[in-house]
């Protein structure tokens, strides 16, 4: 009598165990990354006590609030099995557009602020009509558009620098205000991450990107407008860039047509690091953004623990190595208990 | 119609390599025509760019980032990529410099500077090749690694005083000839004979096409990638040689951000970022088109900002105008009564190819 009533019942609960690994795989990424923001955070403030000092962190808030934007429109793209290489050259044009239109056009502040996101879309709408319509892989893709804006930006500045003296003293104050101790640029940048987080785990829309990065093919037989989706998917990234480059020309001030120059690598290392597979289908935009907090914290600890700041490169480097090595020990692992349980049940 | 079918069909077909070549040596030719008509134009219409002198600059120019489109070609046709080749130059610079700070002669450092660059592309191979990690991620984590170390070797400081007997000859010329010219044009020969008339030539192309295909017939995919690395980082030894001896000074900047130059030129001389096509005829002609355009702008006094504008659209339109060529080709044909078909075993075949 037991024995016959064991199979049926054993494969739910091997299921759940299963769900439940999988839960802690993913509660694994975000736990290493916690622990070592942690331990890094512990470590610099033993030797270094100011390193916890109101100004530091505010810095160090203010200095992420424009990664994890960029990191959350990358996620998005990843996750779809695409790239955006052009994100440090569309905060580049947003930001200087944006200053230009405040101080030489002399826009209101909400209006300029919203014409810099619109530039941002503008380019993200040309990356993604290139990759779904023109069938240009999303890297030469934005190669391609990451030299193209760069050289708008350059012709547009020619030379040129926007000073903070130029810009209205709202939106600058825009830029260092703070409410309850935490800037505003700071705040942006957590609800727009915690918004496009929700959308990608609870839309159905924003689940149809982890589908298309898991296997284009599957999407598109399932029935998934694929084109739609990878347009909105470029759409957002350009969109958040162009916010990232608002946010820029508020916190710097000082725009000149290099701004964002080469950060595109920075914000990729981030999204890896943050456990966001290279090859899409899988990762979060929690997992990028404590990606992109924790290399920041690198950036800023490194001084305050007297280590050589040309140390820094070297580190970033090794940690995004450690990052997929790390995914890949997981991934051999995780395959082989399922072919463990599988074979089992047979 | 008759004519088409089979040509369609040819993908399934044991002449499909034919028709491969027979596609990419149109682009090929295409590059290649581009590039010779462009030389012309400015040889007739830009003052000064058909003199030796310019051509010996254009040279100097054009070296570093011919010679690390070679072994790029060959990764990125066997689907993999290599995005660190400007830190491995970055480091071997700086290194030179500390070995020369240290007392070495200048001719061992110059072997060891390749050596160096090789182990660092062997880095890269084991992660790639023996792990089988991602080549984009990997090659990014060393794009930082190795620029951070060449920092941390040199700091912001730079080594300059290398004797002129072999910076000279680095930058002199006999005659109309630059030095560097002959070595540089052997590598080329090299690369193109590896990859367009052996075996290993061949196995690249098949791992680019299918690996999984490759594998099974019997070729050793994790060698080849793994020496394809490797390669690539004894190149990058040797440009982190020839630029410290060309700008006469090792800094851990040097060539810093070159990777997506060499990787848009690769590009541009039509080879697939997804691997399994390409050749270095075509990859030559984009080099030297992308570089020469440098030229010309520069002698004509435009602004190197334009050059990134050209630079990125031609690499766009690279890649989209066979795309629509294409689309253009297939609506022009549906728009064609069908005839009745001569092959009625391979119709089932092209309809089933053409449906999604």
């Amino acid at each position: 009598m037991t024995t016959t009533t064991r199979p049926p019942s054993a494969a739910p609960e091997r299921q759940d165990q299963w769900t439940q690994r999988l839960r802690g795989l993913f509660g694994a990424r975000i736990l290493g990354l916690v622990l070592a923001l942690a331990i890094l955070i512990a470590v610099t403030t033993l030797l270094n006590p100011r390193f916890l000092s109101g100004q530091s962190v505010r810095d160090i808030l203010l200095a992420a609030a424009i990664s994890v934007l960029l990191a959350s429109g990358m996620t998005m793209v990843i996750l779809t099995r695409g790239i955006d290489l052009s994100v440090g050259s569309v905060l580049g044009l947003s930001a200087f557009g944006t200053a230009t239109f405040l101080s030489e056009y002399e826009l209101a502040v909400p209006l300029a602020v919203l014409l810099g996101v619109v530039i941002g879309s503008l380019c993200g709408a040309i990356n993604g009509a290139l990759i779904t319509v023109g069938g240009v892989p999303p890297l030469v893709a934005t190669l391609g558009t990451l030299y193209l804006f760069r050289g708008i930006v350059y012709f547009w500045a020619g030379g040129s620098r926007i000073s903070a003296g130029d810009m209205p003293r709202s939106f600058l104050d825009f830029g260092t205000a703070r409410i309850l101790g935490f800037p505003y640029l700071t705040l942006i940048a957590v609800v727009m991450a915690i918004a496009v987080g929700v959308y990608l785990a609870r839309y159905r829309s924003g689940r149809d990107l982890y589908a298309l990065g898991s296997s284009p093919e599957a999407a598109r037989l399932a029935g998934i407008p694929a084109t739609r989706r990878l347009m909105g998917a470029y759409i957002m990234a350009g969109t958040l860039s162009g916010l990232g480059g608002v946010l820029y020309a508020a916190r710097y001030g000082t725009v000149d047509a290099s701004a964002g120059n080469g950060l595109e690598l920075d914000i990729v290392a981030a999204v890896v690091v943050g456990g966001v597979a290279i090859f899409g289908g899988s990762g979060t935009v929690f997992g990028a953004a404590l990606g992109a907090l924790l290399l920041t914290v690198i950036n800023n600890a490194l001084p305050s623990l007297g280590i050589d700041q040309f140390w820094q490169r070297a580190i970033v480097g090794a940690l995004i190595i450690g990052a997929i090595a790390l995914d890949r020990i997981v991934a051999v692992r995780t395959a082989a208990a399922a072919r463990k349980a599988t074979t089992h049940v047979h | 119609m008759s004519t088409d079918t089979p040509l369609r069909t040819a993908d399934t077909a044991p002449t499909a390599p034919v028709t491969r070549t027979r596609r990419t040596l149109g682009w090929d030719a295409a590059i290649i025509a581009v590039t010779l008509a462009f030389l012309v134009v400015a040889s007739l219409g830009v003052e000064h760019f058909g003199t030796a002198r310019n051509f010996g600059f254009l040279v100097l120019d054009l070296a570093p980032i011919l010679l690390l489109a070679l072994p790029m070609t060959l990764i990125i046709i066997t689907g993999d990529i290599d995005l660190s080749v400007a830190s491995m130059v970055g480091l071997t610079s700086s290194a030179i410099g500390v070995m020369w700070d240290a007392g070495l002669p200048l001719e061992t450092i110059l072997v060891l500077a390749v050596v160096l660059g090789a182990i660092l592309g062997a880095v890269n191979g084991f992660f790639v090749a023996v792990l089988g990690l991602p080549a984009l991620a990997v090659t990014i984590g060393t794009l930082a690694l190795y620029r951070g170390l060449s920092y941390v070797l040199l700091g912001d400081s730079a080594v300059a005083t290398f004797p002129r007997s072999f910076t000279g000859w680095t930058i002199g010329s006999v005659g109309w000839m630059p030095n560097i010219l002959p070595g540089l044009l052997l590598l080329v020969a090299v690369f193109a004979v590896v990859l367009h008339a052996t075996p290993a030539g061949r196995a690249i192309y098949a791992i680019g096409a299918n690996v999984t295909a490759a594998a099974y017939a019997g070729i050793r995919v994790m060698r080849t990638r793994f020496l394809l690395f490797v390669t690539s980082g004894a190149v990058a030894g040797l440009v982190g040689a020839f630029w410290t001896m060309r700008f006469s000074s090792a800094r851990a900047d040097n060539a810093f951000g070159l990777e997506l130059t060499v990787v848009a030129a690769v590009l541009l001389g039509g080879v697939s970022i997804f691997g399994g096509k390409g050749s270095l005829p075509g990859v030559f002609a984009g080099v030297v088109l992308l570089m020469s355009l440098q030229n010309a702008l520069r002698l004509e006094r435009i602004s190197t900002e334009a050059l990134t504008v050209v630079t990125g659209s031609l690499l766009i339109i690279s890649v989209l105008l066979p795309n629509v060529l294409a689309r253009v080709r297939t609506a022009l044909r549906r728009r064609r009564p069908p005839e009745p078909d001569q092959t009625p075993t391979a119709a089932p075949a092209a309809q089933r190819k053409e449906s999604p």
